[in-house]
């Protein structure tokens, strides 16, 4: 299951080499935008040996690399692809063929590593208003596609607004994400809260995303790995509702009931969705039914 | 397959990093190390310096280490980016 | 009536107090870092030609360095302390002295001193405010220190004692903490210490990613230790984890609604407002780290100020550390056996001491060692501590980033806590893990040389600290 994102500056090795521990579900190793021009090449090499050498077993790796309108992208993949991230993740994608082109590098990389075809997952980061018009296009351009990410600091810059704690001036965006990621049957994930020091902010803007269908969000700071995790997380009330659905369903059956209600609500299908969405989720995090009170 | 052609340098001086510099030489390898850790690792370092001017190819070259206690991948990692930057 | 205690200097007290060669003065440290008094009285003690001084101190801090060349010089041949920093350690541990330093816990020292183990001829005290009969406080002043828990041992059972302040107020002084009738003389001068030195304006939680981590992870150890209940008790160093974790434990309580009996510390502002937000019904105070601290010491009642004997003296009827749940400590090593050492780097050069560390491992109900795995690639677990400060027998639980050791004589806590989720490993895996990171360290030989002995807060010789080479 993966919650929270947590970017990690490619050229620091005091942050990457304790990537493992910082508590989410993924790490983003940055080659992009943390990465001055002339250090592209270190960091580069850093993350490859660190990913060759070091354990990451209570996180996936992700590694953003530069995107495909620089001369590194290529220069990227030829360092981390053989490390098997579990994805890759494209800046700056703003149409259906950034992915085609990246698709076709890492499928012919694939070949030759004699990986699995599709074994490198790729996440577009959408951050320009070209993107988020094309976000549906983007998410169903391959199959290698796992996840659209919104990235609203650049987005806001292309939008010509301020970038606010409130992020009404992203709302459209984020729904038009939520929404092409759906339809598209991928993941989707949110922008960072950039105020590392505001722990009561982090919340409410997790909340937020969470409230609009997204399925997590990345972050710039470890301080707010736990409250990400802990609002994409299903909660007790969530998880107990979700088998006592579960149940009333069984019974029903049992009884041979066509309709049944719960708490004197109508359990339909969308509901039963969503109650199997949950315990999935559940067990995903090791929360089992006996465990509950 | 090169050797060092001009003085390269790489890392910063930031804890858990170290700033390799590496210079062309005309017989062999030197080495010189300082670090916050030599007493327990300055072998280990040695070593790995050696290996990866090896793995890269170069018989000669001069380096010099400043190391605040990087773990070995960032050891090895700094040296190859200094190599590949002084073989340009 | 009597006259006052007054003197004109601080070389006119050590003349009148009798300080003779071969005698024992004593210090503590209240002003930390900031604290001029060790070094002005040494000052005057090498200038009137006295020589082979022991000094027992509560601590020893970088600021005092001058002391090195008043070691080479003979007029200090012995020291007793609990702590010494690294400035004065690192040269200690060459082998510059013919007796080895004698390193004692803060609950050991006095207990010595209230033993007779360790008499003390003139005892000098730091003293923000001062009344000319002595009735002294760190509550106030421009040095204050808030509480003043480390002197008052010295003053009952030194043979003389000088107060120094710089701070002199008309008989009486109210809300004294050291009083009259065991000082000897009263010396004003200008600065005891630099305010900088002595307490932060603020004290901040660490930054480190890797040390909230850990915190975090200590505090659920504490929540499903079995000891989170109402009346639950707690200390905590001020060190960047430790100090993080007090932080975590605060929102658990409010969350979970659990109000606790007292916080003893090493008081920071982050366990005043625990105390403000009512986490806790009391604050017991041997030491303020910053002003906010101070400031609550003086002004709230349920903010009590503690002397150091009843902190932790072995030998008392009881004292606080035997009413302690949970801890919280550092390490700079700990090994498979669980033992802590937090008085030499892992060069086996002095950089510390044990403090309270042993006193209130040994009393606390759990005792929870927070670590990160390596240090500028240092593994800190270890197959054997260079030097044994806390035995593993006290030693409960370790958290580091990798995972949670648990002592394995604690078979029941591993159980709660395994049950509750949290990722317990063995000490032995959590040492390999450490290493397949850092690689295996080359031993450190050192020389042959004893430069200190480690008491243990019982009084036995519990390991040597040898010269390092």
């Amino acid at each position: 299951m993966r919650r929270s994102m947590l970017f990690l500056p490619g050229n620091a090795p005091k942050m990457i080499i304790n990537g493992n521990f910082l508590g989410s579900d993924a790490v983003i190793f940055d080659l992009e935008d943390a990465v001055a021009p002339a250090e592209k090449d270190a960091a580069r090499i850093l993350v490859r040996n660190v990913m060759r050498d070091l354990e990451f077993d209570r996180c996936e790796i992700i590694v953003r690399i530069n995107s495909t309108d620089t001369p590194f992208w290529q220069l990227d993949l030829n360092e981390i692809l053989p490390q098997k991230p579990d994805i890759i993740m494209l800046p700056k994608t703003g149409c259906a063929h950034d992915v085609e082109v990246v698709d076709d590098y890492i499928t012919a990389m694939e070949e030759k590593l004699g990986f699995a075809h599709n074994t490198v997952r790729l996440m577009p980061l959408i951050e320009t208003a070209l993107g988020v018009e094309n976000a549906y296009s983007i998410a169903s351009a391959r199959p290698r596609v796992t996840a659209l990410f919104l990235g609203a600091e650049d987005l806001t810059a292309d939008l010509r607004c301020k970038r606010t704690k409130e992020g009404r001036e992203i709302e459209y965006a984020r729904h038009r994400m939520v929404m092409a990621a759906r339809a598209a049957g991928v993941d989707v994930y949110d922008t960072p809260f950039t105020d590392v020091n505001d722990d009561e902010g982090i919340l409410t803007d997790a909340a937020l995303a969470k409230s609009f269908g997204f399925t997590g969000k990345a972050s710039i700071s470890p301080r707010h790995i736990n409250a990400i995790n802990q609002v994409f997380s299903p909660t007790k009330e969530e998880i107990n509702y979700a088998y006592e659905v579960m149940d009333a369903i069984a019974l029903a059956k049992e009884q041979g009931k066509g309709a049944i209600a719960l708490h004197g609500k109508m359990i339909d299908a969308p509901i039963v969705a969503r109650a199997q969405q949950t315990i999935a989720a559940a067990e995903a995090l090791g929360i089992h039914k006996e465990d509950l009170v | 397959m090169a050797d060092i052609i001009k003085a390269a340098s790489a890392g910063t001086a930031e804890k858990s990093d170290l700033i390799v510099e590496v210079e062309p030489c005309e017989q062999g390898v030197e080495i010189e190390l300082e670090s916050v850790v030599k007493n327990q690792f300055g072998a280990a370092i040695e070593a790995s310096v050696r290996d990866v001017l090896e793995q890269c190819g170069v018989k000669n070259a001069r380096v010099k280490i400043a190391d605040r206690g990087a773990l070995d991948c960032v050891v090895r990692a700094r040296v190859e980016t200094a190599i590949l930057r002084g073989k340009e | 009536m009597r006259d006052t205690k007054l003197v004109a200097s601080i070389r006119e007290a050590i003349v009148q107090s009798g300080l003779k060669d071969g005698m024992t003065i004593s210090f503590h440290h209240h002003l930390r870092n900031g604290d001029y008094v060790l070094n002005m009285v040494m000052e005057e003690i090498a200038a009137l030609g006295i020589k082979d001084i022991t000094i027992n101190a509560t601590a020893i801090f970088d600021v005092h360095a001058p002391l090195i060349d008043h070691i080479k010089n003979h007029v200090v041949t012995k020291l007793q302390t609990d702590y010494m920093a690294a400035s004065v350690g690192g040269v200690i541990s060459k082998g510059i002295m013919d007796t080895p330093v004698e390193f004692r816990t803060h609950g050991g020292r006095p207990n010595d001193i209230a033993e007779g183990r360790t008499p003390i001829d003139v005892a000098f005290i730091a003293a923000p405010i001062s009344d000319p009969m002595g009735n002294c406080s760190g509550k106030y002043g421009k040095s204050a220190c808030g509480s003043f828990g480390y002197p008052l041992l010295d003053a009952m059972y030194a043979k003389k004692v000088v107060v120094i302040t710089d701070e002199l107020v008309p008989y009486p002084l109210v809300d004294w903490s050291v009083s009259e009738v065991y000082v000897d003389y009263v010396v004003c001068v200008d600065a005891i210490g630099d305010p900088n030195g002595i307490v932060s304006g603020t004290t901040r939680i660490t930054r480190d990613p890797v040390g909230l981590v850990m915190a975090a992870q200590a505090v659920k150890v504490v929540e499903y230790s079995g000891l989170f209940k109402d009346g639950f008790s707690f200390q905590t160093g001020a060190g960047g984890a430790t100090l993080a974790g007090a932080k975590f434990l605060k929102d658990l309580m409010l969350e979970k609604g659990v109000q606790g009996s007292f916080v003893m510390g090493g008081i920071t502002s982050y366990l005043v407002d625990m105390l403000q937000s009512g986490c806790f019904r009391t604050l017991l105070d041997g030491q303020c780290f910053d002003l906010k601290a101070i400031e609550s010491i003086r002004t709230d009642p349920r903010h009590q100020e503690v002397s150091i004997y009843q902190y932790a003296a072995p030998d008392a009827c009881s004292s606080i550390v035997d009413s302690l749940d949970v801890v919280f400590a550092g390490a700079t090593e700990i090994d498979t056996d669980f033992n802590v050492n937090v008085h030499t780097d892992s060069n086996g050069s002095i950089m510390g001491g044990s403090g309270g560390h042993s006193d209130i491992c040994a009393g606390a109900k759990m005792s929870v060692i927070i670590t990160p795995m390596f240090r500028n690639r240092l593994p800190m677990i270890r197959d054997h501590v260079t030097c044994v400060s806390t035995p593993g027998k006290d030693i409960d639980v370790v958290v580091t980033q990798g995972g949670i050791a648990v002592n394995p004589k604690n078979v029941e806590l591993k159980e709660r806590l395994m049950a509750a989720g949290l990722p317990i490993v063995d000490i032995f895996e959590l040492k390999e893990k450490a290493e397949r990171m850092t690689g295996k360290p080359q031993p450190v030989p050192h020389g042959d040389r004893i430069v200190a002995e480690v008491i243990s807060r019982n009084g036995g010789i519990q390991d040597h600290i040898y010269n390092v080479l």
